[in-house]
């Protein structure tokens, strides 16, 4: 074998490793430069295409940053009233019990807005899978303090930090749900290093597995950057996620086969 | 010993430049171009021949615009 490699050898269909999954549509994403959300549903979309499921998913497009998801991934979507996703999944599910279901939620959708109909949804232990992207902040309307918002962290509407004592405190929502008997598996993970990608879609690919099996409410929290409303650079505010985000929401399997891990 | 041979193909008009894939990328194969795409954005491009093909850029770029390829042996 010679020496020299040219490039157009190496570019050669029977060599490709990796390429964007066709279950994402040409559209070019509507999320700012560095933005979690875009990984997240690249990982979702290889997920439903490992199970080959892109005919018999439906899922639900939430109001946020990510309203717009329908537009990107290739397959049945539905948008919910902002915060409702869980309810419509519900409808969805009990009527096409056949159907994978699944609900993708930011923290304003899922942990503000949405925390009665996430709740009973998880309690009522529903057939689907809640996808909840977790940035700390309301990103699509200008950074404002969300629920999760950690103490301290400064945001357009807490210009000195979070006050806890006037502005309360951060939701743990994910260890919140983990208490409901409904729900069968809770995990949190992160999509900004490529082993953190590699182990949050492992556990996608697990909630959907067991959503099949009729096991329960399972429920995936994905911890993301938001660059633009934390003000920072992507390769930044992944770091200052990992100093400050990951201490107040560790990483890791939380239920696991209905069973609380810690 | 042979060495792995690997190659990407970014996407320029899809990149927006977040720079996040130079962060992941072992071999630091990747760098900002001067050049800016249509929408405005430096995108990233290939600046040595070290790529193993080991698909790190690829699985954390958010907009997924990263081809990766290695040659087999």
């Amino acid at each position: 074998m010679s020496d020299i490699v040219t490039k157009e050898q190496i570019r050669r269909p029977e060599n490709l490793v990796y390429s964007k999954t066709k279950l994402l549509t040409d559209k070019a994403l509507s999320y700012c430069p560095g933005c979690g959300h875009g990984t997240a549903h690249r990982i979702l979309m290889e997920v439903i295409e490992e199970l080959n499921a892109q005919e018999i998913t439906i899922g639900i497009a939430p109001v946020g940053c990510s309203v717009l998801a329908y537009e990107f991934m290739n397959i049945d979507m539905q948008q919910a009233a902002h915060g409702r996703a869980p309810a419509l999944a519900t409808a969805v599910k009990r009527l096409m019990p056949e159907k994978i279901v699944f609900t993708y939620q930011g923290d304003g959708d899922l942990a503000a807005i949405g925390t009665a109909e996430t709740i009973h949804a998880c309690n009522r232990g529903e057939n689907i899978t809640i996808i909840f992207i977790n940035n700390g902040i309301y990103g699509m309307t200008g950074g404002q303090m969300a629920p999760t918002t950690l103490p301290n962290m400064k945001a357009s509407t807490c210009p000195y930090g979070r006050d806890v004592t006037t502005m309360g405190n951060p939701l743990r929502m994910t260890e919140l749900v983990a208490q409901l008997p409904g729900v069968h598996f809770v995990t949190r993970q992160a999509v900004h290093t490529p082993s953190a990608v590699r182990k949050a879609k492992k556990a996608l690919r697990k909630a959907f597995d067991l959503q099949k099996e009729n096991k329960g409410l399972t429920f995936v929290e994905i911890v993301s950057n938001c660059n633009s409303g934390w003000k920072m650079t992507p390769v930044q505010s992944n770091k200052w996620m990992e100093e400050n985000m990951f201490p107040f929401y560790p990483l890791g399997d939380i239920k696991v086969d209905g069973q609380l891990v810690k | 010993m042979a060495k792995v041979k690997g190659d990407i193909v970014i996407d320029i008009e899809k990149c927006k430049g977040c720079e996040v894939c130079i962060a992941a990328c072992p071999q630091e194969v990747i760098a900002m171009a001067k050049n800016v795409n249509g929408k405005g954005y430096h995108y990233t491009e290939t600046v040595n021949e070290e790529c193993t093909g080991c698909a790190n850029c690829a699985i954390v770029c958010p907009d997924g615009v990263i081809t990766v390829y290695r040659m087999k042996n």
